[in-house]
């Protein structure tokens, strides 16, 4: 939203530039929100910010929401770098089913956790190829490309575990889901490392910039001599990484792999926290810790409303409140609003404007 | 043969083969019996998959369909067994709701210039939210009117039951094909769907078209939300989940290009049969899990889509992109 113009061409910058960009970084409405709803979880729950020591670990709400938001926070880091690419990857959500469905019935088979891992991971690396197939190859539109994999992931999921909810006590599995790393949830410690490679991954190298380019305009980037097939595939490969990751740590987390209801509708939050994070949705504009950060507001949310006492239906019609408010600020009819006093008609649509 | 009606007679082909192998391993799929369920059983899919229909030819997606049927159920039921109005007032109060609803989604997605997938997405979550903030637990409908619609039926030769719902729906799809082909808001929607630019150059009025048009697909799944009352005799906030991404699959498989302005809603009525016809299969063989169901669907959704490719690539034009990669 408030993003310089000098990200989306990120030419490389004096390094003052860089610096006093940090600090504005820091200023962005996203994190006031943040702050904010953290701020009146405090007033509702007076013991918030009380973090205490135990086991060898931090306990605490602030955790529990860290902890809580992880999942959809490593999808919104493949969901962003798609997104960024003017796609949509409608299938994590089935793809974390598959994922945590394989290691479960690996481990489960007798197989040695180690290899059970690597196979979801596999797996999730399968399902994010399959999808980059769909779209370059055949040229079809992500939103539909994905809605395959998202209809059909889950009878796969289920095919894997034969309709059951398979359980199991592999403690690595366990370790992945609820352990901890020098005091941090295994989860959360995941998330920070996979955000800090990315984003050095994206803007450290010229891999940000192609993403960019291509999400811009594909044929205009090609032209220029980007392998924008390659790269999709890359992208898309990617998010179905992160997403068989979200589903490891949620298999973890239960214990068990549970074909229908791991990950449901999580593809719809991960797509909201990249919105909240102010990636533009017509791809070309995207920041990964941001996104990190727009799935923390909504798990605040989350949290907010749960220990408010009120029934967690209102999740639903809050979290569609916030789109709406965002939407709203986001257009051009607030643009035009700040800018002038008096509005004449909506501006005329751009091609490809609409979807 | 006319290039439009390719996609169609493509679909129809593979409905009829696959048709014929389900009767060919079970004679009994034959039986008007087993046509009059499956016309009643995906009633409410069919009646939102119109709507669906028109937002998709336009070059949108509405993700709400699902949520809206949700809602409806649990406002009828609310209406009827709280407040205890009669069923048909509750059904036009919860219409008109619908259509409302819809009408704010148009103006969203127009006025705030944001992709009707985001628009539709948050107009999902607050219908899920709202009906499970009216009633959490299910609520059973017990009313006189209830019983009355479900008893009543016309008798096909064969012993077959045309029940009040299946008649819906055949009079929703014939209602959309004269909507979609033979007025003036039908071709807007398809001018709509191939060029928002030009359609607003020869003079379409794009407001009230994108407004009107999830208006329509809205009341639409209203509808079928009064249908799955019916149906189920009940009002639950989960009911209808995913029932959206069955809406689009069907118009997928009927043949409408999901870039927009182009389809026909009769190919829509033979998308909703397939996934009848897989799901009757996959109960008539027994054997089979029901996660085949999902399986199978997702798999047709991918040869339709390829089917799609190869009809269009003989005719390579530049069209507007819902998702451009």
């Amino acid at each position: 939203m408030t993003r310089p113009t000098a990200q989306i061409h990120p030419a490389p910058q004096p390094p003052a530039l860089r610096h006093r960009s940090v600090t504005a970084a820091l200023l962005r409405p996203q994190f006031l929100a943040l702050l904010v709803l953290l701020a009146i979880n405090w007033l509702l729950f007076p013991g918030f910010f009380t973090t205490t020591w135990q086991d060898g670990r931090l306990f605490g709400s602030l955790i529990d929401v860290l902890n809580r938001g992880t999942p959809v926070a490593i999808l919104a880091i493949g969901m962003t770098a798609v997104i960024a690419t003017k796609g949509v990857d409608l299938s994590v959500g089935a793809v974390m089913a598959i994922a945590g469905a394989t290691a479960a019935v690996m481990v489960t088979g007798g197989h040695s956790a180690v290899l059970a891992v690597a196979a979801a991971l596999a797996t999730g690396l399968l399902c994010g190829l399959w999808n980059g197939l769909l779209v370059t190859t055949l040229s079809i539109q992500p939103i539909i490309a994905t809605l395959v994999l998202m209809v059909a992931g889950r009878g796969l999921a289920q095919l894997i575990t034969e309709g059951s909810i398979v359980t199991f006590t592999d403690p690595v599995l366990i370790f992945i889901g609820t352990g901890a790393v020098a005091g941090l949830p295994t989860p959360v410690v995941v998330l920070i490392a996979l955000t800090i490679l990315t984003t050095l991954a994206v803007r450290r190298t010229a891999l940000g910039l192609l993403i960019e380019a291509v999400g811009i305009n594909r044929s205009a980037a090609r032209f220029a001599g980007i392998k924008a097939s390659a790269l999709l595939l890359v992208v898309y490969a990617f998010a179905g990484l992160c997403a068989a990751l979200a589903g490891l740590i949620v298999a973890g987390d239960i214990r068990g792999a549970d074909a229908n209801n791991a990950g449901l509708w999580l593809e719809l939050d991960a797509i909201l926290a990249v919105v909240v994070g102010g990636t533009s949705l017509l791809g070309g504009r995207f920041s990964i810790p941001m996104s990190v950060v727009g799935a923390m507001i909504i798990q605040a949310m989350n949290t907010g409303i749960l220990i408010s006492g009120f029934s967690p239906q209102f999740n639903l019609v809050v979290k569609s409140a916030v789109i709406i408010l965002i939407l709203v600020l986001q257009s051009p009819f607030a643009a035009n609003l700040l800018q002038r006093r008096h509005l004449k008609a909506p501006p005329k649509a751009q091609e490809g404007d609409r979807a | 043969m006319n290039r439009s009606l390719r996609p169609l007679v493509a679909t129809a082909a593979i409905f009829l083969l696959a048709y014929m192998v389900a009767v060919a391993q079970f004679p009994a799929m034959a039986s008007t019996r087993v046509l009059g369920n499956f016309l009643t059983d995906n009633a409410f899919l069919g009646i939102a998959a119109v709507g669906m229909t028109f937002v998709i030819l336009s070059g949108g997606i509405d993700l709400s369909v699902g949520a809206v049927i949700g809602f409806t159920t649990v406002l009828i039921a609310v209406l009827v067994m709280w407040a205890g109005l009669h069923p048909l007032l509750a059904f036009a109060i919860a219409l008109i709701v619908a259509a409302l609803f819809g009408a704010g989604m148009g103006a969203a997605i127009y006025y705030l210039r944001v992709p009707s997938f985001i628009v539709t997405l948050a107009g999902m979550f607050l219908a899920r939210g709202a009906a499970s903030v009216l009633s959490p637990d299910s609520i059973g409908i017990k009313h006189s009117f209830y019983t009355t619609v479900s008893k009543s039926y016309l008798l096909m030769p064969g012993g077959g039951r045309l029940s009040v719902v299946g008649i819906m729906m055949l009079l929703v799809f014939l209602a959309g094909i004269v909507i979609a082909h033979r007025t003036r808001f039908g071709s807007y929607v398809y001018a709509l769907g191939g060029s928002e630019t030009s359609a607003a150059l020869m003079g379409v009025p794009v407001a009230r078209t994108t407004i009107l048009i999830y208006t329509l697909s809205s009341t639409l799944a209203g509808l079928a939300g009064v249908v799955f009352s019916l149906y189920t005799s009940a009002g639950y906030s989960l009911n209808a989940l995913g029932v959206e991404l069955d809406a689009i699959a069907a118009v997928v498989i009927g043949g409408t290009l999901l870039t927009g302005g182009y389809g026909l809603v009769a190919g829509t009525f033979i998308g909703v049969m397939l996934q009848g016809l897989v799901q009757t299969y996959i109960v008539f063989d027994g054997t089979l899990s029901s996660w085949w169901t999902k399986i199978v669907i997702g798999a047709l959704l991918f040869m339709f889509i390829l089917l799609q490719r190869l009809l269009h690539s003989a005719a390579p034009r530049r069209r507007k992109r819902l998702w451009t990669a």
